[in-house]
C-alpha cells in the first residue's frame, strides 16, 4: 500500500484462504479497494507446473481468470471510491447497552469476546473492585497490541485490562501481573498460521504474595492465580488487539491449547540455579513477568538419565529450528544436572547450544526457516549466513546460547523436563512492581 | 421481568482509519516496467518465475524486473525506492 501511496499501481497476489484477512487489512488501512488477486492455497510444495496452472486458472474468489484480475488491476481506470479511499472513526464504548445476563452472555459469545468458556460479566462494580488492585489511574494507557505485524495497533488502558481480568475470574491482587504481561506488547493471541501461544513466567516476591503455583501441576490447571492470570492475558489479548477470530484475525491452522492459559511461577527457592529474572539483570527481590512467544512444539523427558545427552540431542533435532527452546525442568532434574557438573543454567545452556545440531539440508528444508531466516542468510546476517554457507550434509548448530532458556518449576514427584518452542525477546520481561 | 445489567465493553481502542487513494492506473502495459516482487514466502519465488514466463509468452512487450525485499515481513524502503524510481507498476506475491 505504500507503493500505491507513492503513485505506483500494484496488484497483491494472495492465496484464497486469506481473502477475508487481507480485505479487512486493506479496509483498516483506508484503502478498501486495493487491487488483490487470489490463487488457491497452498503455494508451498507445489511444482512449477502446478503453480503455472494456478496462473492459467480462475481466481478462486472472483471466479474470473486470474490474469485478467491482475492486468485489469493495473490498468482499469479508477472510480470515485478508489480516489478517496475510506475514512471513518471506529470507537468502542466504555459501557454496553444494559441487558439481561443471558443476553449479555450471548452477545459476548457471538462477538468472539471470550475463549468460549464461561466468563464473569464485567459489571461496573466488579471492574471498580478489580481496579483496587493497582494504584494506576483507570484511563492510563498501558500499551498497544496487534495480532500480527500486518495489522494496525489497538491501544488499551488500565480499565480495559481490568475488564478482561474480571471476565477471566482473576482477583484484584493479580492485576499488576496481568498489566505487566500486557505492557510487554506481546499478544498472547498471534494470528500466525503457526498457531502460536505465549508462555509467561513470574519471578520474585509477587509469586508468594499471590500464592502462585510452582509445585505439583505447576503447568496445569491447579492454581487459581496461575490459571486466571494466564486466562486474563489471553482474553485481554483477544479483545484489546481487535479480535482473534478464525479466518479474520486468527489463522492458526491447528490451533493451540496453550492459548487458554499458560502462566506459571519459577520455583526459585527449590532451584539449584539462579532465577530467570536475575539471569536477565533484575534483582532477586524484583517481581518480574516474562513472556515467551512460541508454544508450538513440545518435547519431554526425564533425567538426567544415563542417555540424557542423546535424548536432548534428539529433542533438539525434532524441534522446529526457527523457534528456540525454553526448557522447563523439575527441581529433581535440575539437581541431577548439578550433580553432573552443570552448576549453573549457563553451563547447561552452553552444552545445549553446542549439541542442538542438524544437517544444513534439514535446517533449511523447513517452510519457516526458508521464509524467515533464509533471506537474512542471503543478506549476510550471522549466524544465518554461516548456516547457509555450510554443506548440505554438514551438522550445524541451530540455536545460539542466548536464545535457549531454562526455568525450574514443579512438584518433585518426578525428575521430569519439558521443552517448548519459546522466544524471549528484548523487553519481554516486565516489572510487576511498576504496575502495583 | 429479568433485571438488566450494565457491563463494560472489553475491547481496546482502534485507530481512526484515514482514507488513501489508489495510484493512477496505466492506460496500457505495453513498454512499461513491471516489477515482480517476491515476498519471500516459501516457494513464492517459483510462483513469481512462472508469472514472469506467462508475461513473456502473452505480453512480451511488458518489461519485467524481479526484486526481493531484504527480509520477510519487514518494510524495505530501499526496495520501494527502486520500484518508485524505475518502475511503472508492481505485482506483489505471493503474500498471505
Amino acid at each position: 500500500m505504500a507503493l500505491e501511496e507513492a503513485g505506483v499501481p500494484t496488484v497483491a497476489v494472495h492465496t484464497h484462504v486469506f481473502a477475508r484477512l487481507v480485505r479487512s487489512v486493506a479496509l483498516a488501512n483506508g484503502m478498501p479497494t486495493t487491487r488483490q488477486a487470489f490463487v488457491p492455497q497452498p503455494i508451498v510444495d507445489k511444482s512449477p507446473e502446478q503453480l503455472r496452472a494456478y496462473i492459467e486458472a480462475a481466481d478462486p474468489i472472483s471466479g474470473r481468470p486470474f490474469m485478467q484480475e491482475v492486468i485489469e488491476g493495473l490498468s482499469q481506470p479508477l472510480d470515485e471510491q478508489d480516489l478517496k479511499g475510506l475514512t471513518f472513526e471506529r470507537s468502542t464504548p466504555r459501557l454496553l447497552e444494559p441487558d439481561t445476563e443471558d443476553h449479555l452472555r450471548q452477545l459476548f459469545e457471538q462477538n468472539h469476546w471470550t475463549d468460549h468458556l464461561p466468563i464473569i460479566l464485567p459489571t461496573e462494580e466488579r471492574v471498580a473492585g478489580m481496579l483496587e488492585g493497582t494504584s494506576h489511574a483507570p484511563d492510563e494507557v498501558v500499551g498497544r497490541l496487534r495480532p500480527t505485524m500486518f495489522r494496525e495497533y489497538w491501544e488499551f488502558t488500565v480499565e480495559k485490562v481490568a475488564v478482561n481480568a474480571v471476565m477471566a475470574g482473576a482477583r484484584p491482587e493479580y492485576l499488576p501481573v496481568i498489566l505487566a504481561l500486557l505492557a510487554s506488547g506481546q499478544t498472547a493471541r498471534s494470528s500466525s498460521t503457526n498457531s502460536f501461544a505465549v508462555f509467561s513466567v513470574v519471578n520474585g516476591p509477587i509469586r508468594k504474595e499471590l500464592g502462585m503455583g510452582d509445585g505439583i501441576g505447576a503447568l496445569g490447571p491447579y492454581n487459581h492465580a496461575n490459571a486466571t492470570i494466564g486466562r486474563a492475558y489471553n482474553l485481554a489479548s483477544i479483545n484489546l488487539q481487535g479480535g482473534s477470530v478464525p479466518g479474520d484475525t486468527y489463522m492458526g491452522t491447528l490451533g493451540n491449547w496453550y492459548n487458554y492459559s499458560a502462566t506459571f511461577a519459577e520455583a526459585e527457592e527449590r532451584s539449584p540455579w539462579t532465577p530467570f529474572h536475575v539471569q536477565h539483570g533484575f534483582k532477586a527481590d524484583d517481581s518480574i513477568a516474562s513472556v515467551f512467544f512460541g508454544g508450538w512444539y513440545t518435547q519431554a523427558g526425564y533425567g538426567p538419565r544415563e542417555t540424557w545427552q542423546q535424548k536432548f540431542r534428539h529433542s533438539f533435532a525434532a524441534a522446529e529450528h526457527y523457534l528456540p527452546p525454553i526448557i522447563v525442568m523439575d527441581p529433581i532434574a535440575a539437581r541431577g544436572f548439578v550433580d553432573l557438573g552443570f552448576d549453573s543454567k549457563e553451563k547447561l545452556i552452553a552444552w545445549c547450544a553446542r549439541n542442538a545440531r542438524v544437517t544444513a539440508q534439514e535446517y533449511w528444508d523447513n517452510q519457516w526457516t526458508r521464509t524467515l531466516l533464509h533471506p537474512l542468510g542471503v543478506a549476510g546476517v550471522e549466524p544465518y549466513a554461516g548456516r547457509l554457507r555450510a554443506d548440505p550434509d554438514e551438522l550445524i548448530e541451530v540455536y545460539t546460547a542466548d536464545e535457549i532458556k531454562i526455568i525450574v518449576t514443579g512438584g518433585e514427584t518426578q525428575g521430569a523436563w519439558k521443552m517448548f518452542g519459546g522466544v524471549h525477546r528484548d523487553g519481554s520481561s516486565v516489572s510487576v512492581d511498576a504496575w502495583r | 421481568m429479568m433485571d438488566k445489567l450494565t457491563v463494560h465493553d472489553p475491547r481496546g481502542y482502534p485507530p481512526k482509519v484515514t482514507g488513501k487513494r489508489l495510484a493512477p492506473r496505466l492506460e496500457k502495459l505495453d513498454g512499461k516496467v513491471l516489477f515482480l516482487v517476491d515476498c519471500l514466502f516459501d516457494n513464492s519465488e517459483v510462483f513469481m518465475n512462472q508469472l514472469q514466463r506467462w508475461f513473456a509468452q502473452h505480453l512480451p512487450t511488458v518489461r519485467l524486473k524481479n526484486i526481493k525485499p531484504r527480509e520477510s515481513w519487514v518494510d524495505d524502503p530501499d526496495m520501494r525506492a527502486t520500484i518508485e524510481k524505475e518502475g511503472d507498476a508492481a505485482i506483489l506475491g505471493v503474500g498471505l
